[in-house]
C-alpha cells in the first residue's frame, strides 16, 4: 500500500511531542498525535525551576559558548557534543518563540524576561515562569498545537496507547499498533515517518518524582523491535524531592539558586526542631565541601554529597534519610513570588509552611539521561548539528525518531538543571524537521507492501493482549512493578556496586519470568486500566534490564553513574599546579581513554547486549575535569 | 488513630450502565491521599463483603496538583484526589465521579468538552509560526504579569465547572475555566490583536452572561486562578466590544 498523501505520526503530547507536531505541520505535513491522556496533563507540566538560555541580561557576560561548555562538563563529556552546541546557540531563539505564544514567563521590573541561578553554572542564565514553568511552556505549545488542530491539520488520538512500531520488509518504521484505552481495540496505523516524545522512565524504580505514566513503555517496545538504547546507566537523582510513599514530589532546584541552603545538624540524630538549632550547631555541607558553587553543585555532585552525609557520616534528619532544605532564611514574599507553586506542594502534602520550618528532603530518581540513541548529521561549516538534515534525532530504525527525554542525545552522564525543558523542545523541534526531510525525501512507489506487515504486527499485539487477559496466572502485576521499583532503588541507586548489580540482574531475570504467569482482576475490554499497566510492567522489567546490564559494564565513575571501588578522587585541598592535581589530571585522562564512550545497548531473547561508540568530542576538547569546589 | 481506612465508592460499568456502591477497607497508612488508596485497592480489589471486584477506574497522573487528572468528588466536594489527605477526611470516604461530565468508568469521566471549548473561544495567540523572529513579546510589566501568571496556571481540571451552577451536559454554558482563558489570551500585547474574535464567541448564547456571580468556581479551584475576577474584567470588555460593534 502507498499512502496517496504523506502522513506522520507522533506519539506522546509533551513538551518534544508538541513541538515536532508543530514542525511538521508548519512543514506541511498533517499529524497524528497519540497519547495516553489529553496532552495538556502531560509530565512537561511538572517541570519547575526553569529553561536555559545564555540570554546575558544580567551583567554576569554570560556566553553561548559558556552554556556550551557547562552542559558538556555538567555531563561529564559523555554526549555528542555538536548537537549541544547547535542547541545551546539555538536556546534564546526557543525562549523568544515561546514567548511570543503567550508563555507568562517572570518579569524584571522593567518588563523584560527575569532570569535566575540554576546548579552547575556560575551565570543566570534560566528563564523561568514562577516555579511552574513546564507547565506553562506545555501550555504555550499546546495552544499552538490546538491552534493547527482547529484547521484540521493535527488529528488528536488521546486516550491511545502505542503498543509497538510497524517495521516493513526492509526494517523501515511505516506506522503504529495502538491501543484504544477506552474500548479495548487494537488498530494498526500507517505512517510516513513516526516520532516518539514518550518521556522518562522513573516507574522503573517505583516511586520517582515522575508522573505515574512516565513507564518507558514505549521506548522500551522500541528497543524490542530493534532500536539501540544508549547510556541506560545514567540516572539522574534528583537531591531534593520531598519523599512519600506513593511518590517523591520535586521540590526544585530553583529554591537553591534562589538562595535556599542544604543542612543537617552537626550532631547525629539531633531531634529538635530546626528552627532551635543554632547556625553553629547546623552543617551546611555543600557551602563547606564546595565553596565555589555552595548550593547550586550539579545534581550529581549534591545527590551524592547528601548520601555521604546521611549514609556515610549517619548525619541525617533524627537519624533518618533526611536532610534540610531552607527557606526559612528568605523574605516571605520574595519566595512566595518566585516559589510560590513549589511551596503550594509541600504545604499540601506535608501541611508545614516552608516559609516558617525547613523542609525535608532526600535524593530520588528524577531523569534518565540514557534513552533511545539517535542519530546526527555534522554541518562541516558551523561544526553543529546540520539543520533540517533527516539523519537528526532518527534512532537505529530507519523511519523511526525519538526526542525528548526519552531519547539520550543530549545530557551524557549527567544533566544540569533547566536543560531539560530546553532539550525537549529544542529536540522536539529538530525531531520534526528532520521527519519532515526524511518524508519528504522517500522514494515512495518502490517501497515494500505495507498491508501485510500492519496487519500480522497489529494480530501479534493482539494474541499479547488475549494471553494476558485469558491468565488464570497467579502473578499480580501491581505487585510485580513495586518489587521491580524496590530492586531498582536498593541496588542500582546513587551508590553501586558490582555485586549488587549482579544480584539486581538476577532479581530481574526473575521478575521477567514471573510475568509469563500475571493474571488481571480485569478481564473485560471496557476501560480496562490493569491490562495496559500489565503490560507496561513487563517493559519496564526490559528496561531494567538494560539500565542494570549497562551499570554492571561500566567500571567507572562519571556522572550519575558511581562505583565508589572506581572512583578516582580529586586529592584533598590541591589545585591545579600542584603535583598531586597533575597526577590526577593524568590519572583521569587514562581512565577517559578506557571509558570516555557511550553505552549502546541491543536487545536479544537473551537480554541486552552491550557494545559502545566513540563520543564525538570536537567542540570542547576533554582537558578539565570536573571540578566545582 | 483508625487502623484501617474506609471507602465508599460510587460504581459504573460504562457510560450507559446504572451506578452501584462498593466499600473498601484497606490499612491504615499515614500520609495515604486518595490516590494512593486507589492504587492500595486495586492491588488486592476485595470489598468490604469479601468479594474479589474489578480494580476501579480512575485518571491520575502527577500526583502533585499540577496536571489536573485526578478531578472527582470526595465526600461530595470537587477536589484533585491526589492532594487530598486521608488524614483530614471523615470516613467513610465517598468517592464519586464529577457530576457534571459523561461517566466513562467509575470515577472516569469524559472531560473533552473544555478541549473543544478552547477551540470556540480561540484560546491562542496567533504567531507567524514557531520559528525565531529575532524578536521577544513586547515588555510586560510585572504587575500585569501577576494576573495573567495566575490565569495561566489554570489546568482543565474542570473543578470549577463541577461546582459553577450554570455548567452542565445539557446547557451551553462555556464556564468560569474557559471564560478565563479568554482574558488571558486577550492580556497578551499580541494575543490581543484577535480580542474581538473572542469576546464575540463568549456574548452569544452559553457565554460570560450566563454567569450569576455565585463565586463557587473560585472557592473551589486548586490553583487559586482568579477566575471571579477574570470573568468581571471580561463583563467590562463584553460591554466595551457591544459600543464598538454598534458605533464601529
Amino acid at each position: 500500500m502507498s499512502t496517496a498523501k504523506p502522513t506522520t505520526i507522533v506519539v506522546g503530547g509533551g513538551l518534544g511531542g508538541l513541538w515536532a507536531t508543530l514542525r511538521l505541520v508548519e512543514a506541511g505535513i498533517p499529524v497524528k498525535l497519540f497519547s495516553l491522556f489529553e496532552v495538556k496533563r502531560s509530565h512537561s507540566a511538572c517541570a519547575q525551576g526553569g529553561i536555559n538560555a545564555a540570554l546575558d541580561t544580567k551583567g554576569q557576560g554570560d556566553s553561548i559558548r559558556q552554556h556550551i561548555v557547562d552542559t558538556i562538563k555538567g555531563g561529564a563529556y559523555l554526549a555528542d557534543q555538536p548537537p549541544i552546541k547547535t542547541m545551546c546557540e539555538e536556546a534564546p531563539g526557543l525562549i523568544r518563540t515561546f514567548e511570543r505564544m503567550g508563555v507568562t514567563f517572570s518579569r524584571t521590573a522593567e518588563g523584560l524576561l527575569d532570569l535566575r541561578l540554576f546548579g552547575g553554572v556560575r551565570n543566570k542564565r534560566t528563564a523561568f515562569a514562577g516555579s511552574s514553568t513546564g507547565q506553562q511552556l506545555l501550555y504555550g505549545v499546546d495552544q499552538q498545537v490546538r491552534r493547527y488542530e482547529d484547521l484540521g491539520l493535527v488529528d488528536k488520538h488521546e486516550w491511545w496507547e502505542m503498543l509497538s512500531v510497524v517495521l516493513d520488509a526492509e526494517g523501515r518504521c511505516r506506522g503504529i499498533i495502538a491501543l484504544d484505552l477506552r474500548d479495548g481495540a487494537v488498530e494498526a496505523f500507517p505512517a510516513d515517518a513516526v516520532i516518539l516524545a514518550t518521556g522518562g522512565l522513573g516507574l522503573v524504580f517505583g516511586k520517582s518524582t515522575n508522573s505515574s505514566n512516565s513507564t518507558g513503555a514505549a521506548a522500551s517496545r522500541a528497543y524490542q523491535q530493534g532500536a539501540a538504547f544508549m547510556n541506560g546507566e545514567f540516572m539522574q537523582y534528583h537531591p531534593t524531592a520531598m519523599i512519600g510513599d506513593d511518590k517523591n514530589r520535586l521540590m526544585s532546584e530553583a529554591s537553591r539558586g534562589e538562595g535556599g541552603r542544604i543542612w543537617t545538624p552537626r550532631q547525629p540524630g539531633d531531634a529538635r526542631d530546626p528552627q532551635s538549632i543554632p547556625e553553629a550547631e547546623r552543617f551546611y555541607f555543600l557551602e563547606e565541601w564546595y565553596p565555589a558553587y555552595g548550593n547550586t553543585v550539579p545534581r550529581d555532585v549534591a545527590s551524592r554529597a547528601i548520601w555521604k552525609a546521611v549514609k556515610h557520616m549517619g548525619l541525617g534528619v533524627r537519624g533518618e534519610d533526611r536532610v534540610f532544605l531552607d527557606l526559612t532564611h528568605l523574605p516571605r514574599e520574595f519566595v512566595r513570588r518566585r516559589l510560590g507553586s513549589i511551596l503550594d506542594i509541600y504545604q499540601s502534602f506535608s501541611g508545614q509552611d516552608p516559609c516558617e520550618t525547613p523542609m525535608e528532603i532526600f535524593p530520588a530518581p528524577h531523569y534518565s539521561m540514557g534513552g533511545l540513541w539517535v542519530d546526527w548529521e555534522k554541518d562541516l561549516t558551523t561544526g553543529g548539528m546540520k539543520h533540517g538534515s533527516p539523519r537528526n534525532h532518527q534512532t537505529s530504525l530507519p523511519g523511526l525518531f525519538a526526542c525528548g527525554e526519552c531519547d539520550g542525545a543530549y545530557h551524557g552522564a549527567n544533566r544540569l538543571g533547566a536543560n531539560s525543558m530546553l532539550s525537549a523542545s529544542f529536540s522536539g523541534r529538530v525531531a520534526g524537521e528532520a521527519a519532515a526531510a526524511y518524508v519528504k525525501g522517500l522514494a515512495r512507489a518502490a517501497r515494500p507492501d505495507l498491508e501485510s506487515a500492519l496487519d500480522e504486527e497489529r494480530r501479534r499485539q493482539e494474541e499479547i493482549n488475549r494471553r494476558i487477559l485469558s491468565s488464570d496466572g497467579k502473578e499480580n502485576p501491581f505487585v510485580l512493578h513495586r518489587e521491580l521499583g524496590e530492586l531498582m532503588t536498593n541496588k542500582v541507586g546513587v551508590e553501586r556496586d558490582n555485586r549488587g548489580l549482579d544480584e539486581a540482574i538476577a532479581g530481574l531475570q526473575d521478575l521477567e519470568e514471573r510475568f509469563e504467569h500475571v493474571g488481571l482482576d480485569d478481564q473485560g475490554a471496557w476501560v480496562n486500566t490493569s491490562l495496559p499497566y500489565a503490560r507496561q510492567v513487563h517493559d519496564m522489567i526490559v528496561l531494567g534490564r538494560v539500565m542494570t546490564t549497562s551499570a554492571r559494564q561500566r567500571d567507572e565513575c562519571r556522572g550519575s553513574h558511581y562505583k565508589p571501588e572506581f572512583e578516582i578522587s580529586i586529592p584533598e585541598g590541591k589545585f591545579p599546579g600542584d603535583p598531586e592535581w597533575d597526577d590526577y589530571l593524568a590519572r583521569w585522562k587514562s581512565n577517559n581513554e578506557r571509558w570516555l564512550k557511550i553505552t549502546m545497548a541491543h536487545h536479544t531473547a537473551e537480554g541486552p547486549e552491550i557494545d559502545y561508540r566513540p563520543v564525538d568530542t570536537s567542540v570542547l576538547p576533554v582537558e578539565t575535569p570536573r571540578d566545582y569546589r | 488513630m483508625p487502623d484501617s481506612i474506609h471507602f465508599k465508592i460510587r460504581r459504573q460499568d460504562g457510560p450507559g450502565s446504572d451506578p452501584y456502591w462498593q466499600e473498601f477497607r484497606i490499612p491504615y497508612q499515614a500520609g495515604h491521599n486518595v490516590v494512593s488508596s486507589l492504587m492500595a485497592i486495586r492491588e488486592n480489589p476485595v470489598t468490604v463483603d469479601g468479594q474479589r471486584v474489578e480494580p476501579v477506574a480512575w485518571e491520575s497522573n502527577c500526583m502533585e496538583e499540577v496536571c489536573g487528572s485526578c478531578s472527582m468528588l470526595i465526600n461530595r466536594r470537587a477536589c484533585q484526589a491526589c492532594s487530598a489527605l486521608v488524614d483530614t477526611l471523615v470516613q467513610p470516604i465517598v468517592l464519586e465521579p464529577l457530576s457534571k461530565f459523561p461517566v466513562v468508568r467509575d470515577l472516569m469521566v469524559d472531560r473533552s468538552v473544555m478541549f473543544t471549548d478552547l477551540r470556540r473561544v480561540h484560546a491562542w495567540v496567533d504567531i507567524d509560526g514557531s520559528w525565531d523572529v529575532h524578536t521577544g513579546a513586547p515588555r510586560i510589566s510585572p504587575q500585569e504579569w501577576d494576573l495573567n501568571y495566575a490565569l495561566s496556571r489554570c489546568m482543565t481540571c474542570g473543578l470549577c465547572m463541577e461546582a459553577c451552577p450554570h455548567f452542565g451536559p445539557d446547557r451551553p454554558f462555556l464556564g468560569p475555566a474557559t471564560l478565563a482563558q479568554v482574558l488571558l489570551m486577550n492580556n497578551h500585547p499580541t494575543g490581543k490583536y484577535n480580542r474581538t474574535e473572542r469576546l464575540h464567541a463568549i456574548m452569544g448564547v452559553g457565554g460570560l452572561t450566563d454567569c450569576s456571580n455565585t463565586q463557587n468556581c473560585v472557592q473551589v479551584c486548586p490553583k487559586e486562578v482568579p477566575v471571579t475576577t477574570a470573568l468581571a474584567v471580561l463583563g467590562r470588555q463584553t460591554t466595551a466590544q457591544i459600543v464598538r460593534d454598534i458605533f464601529g
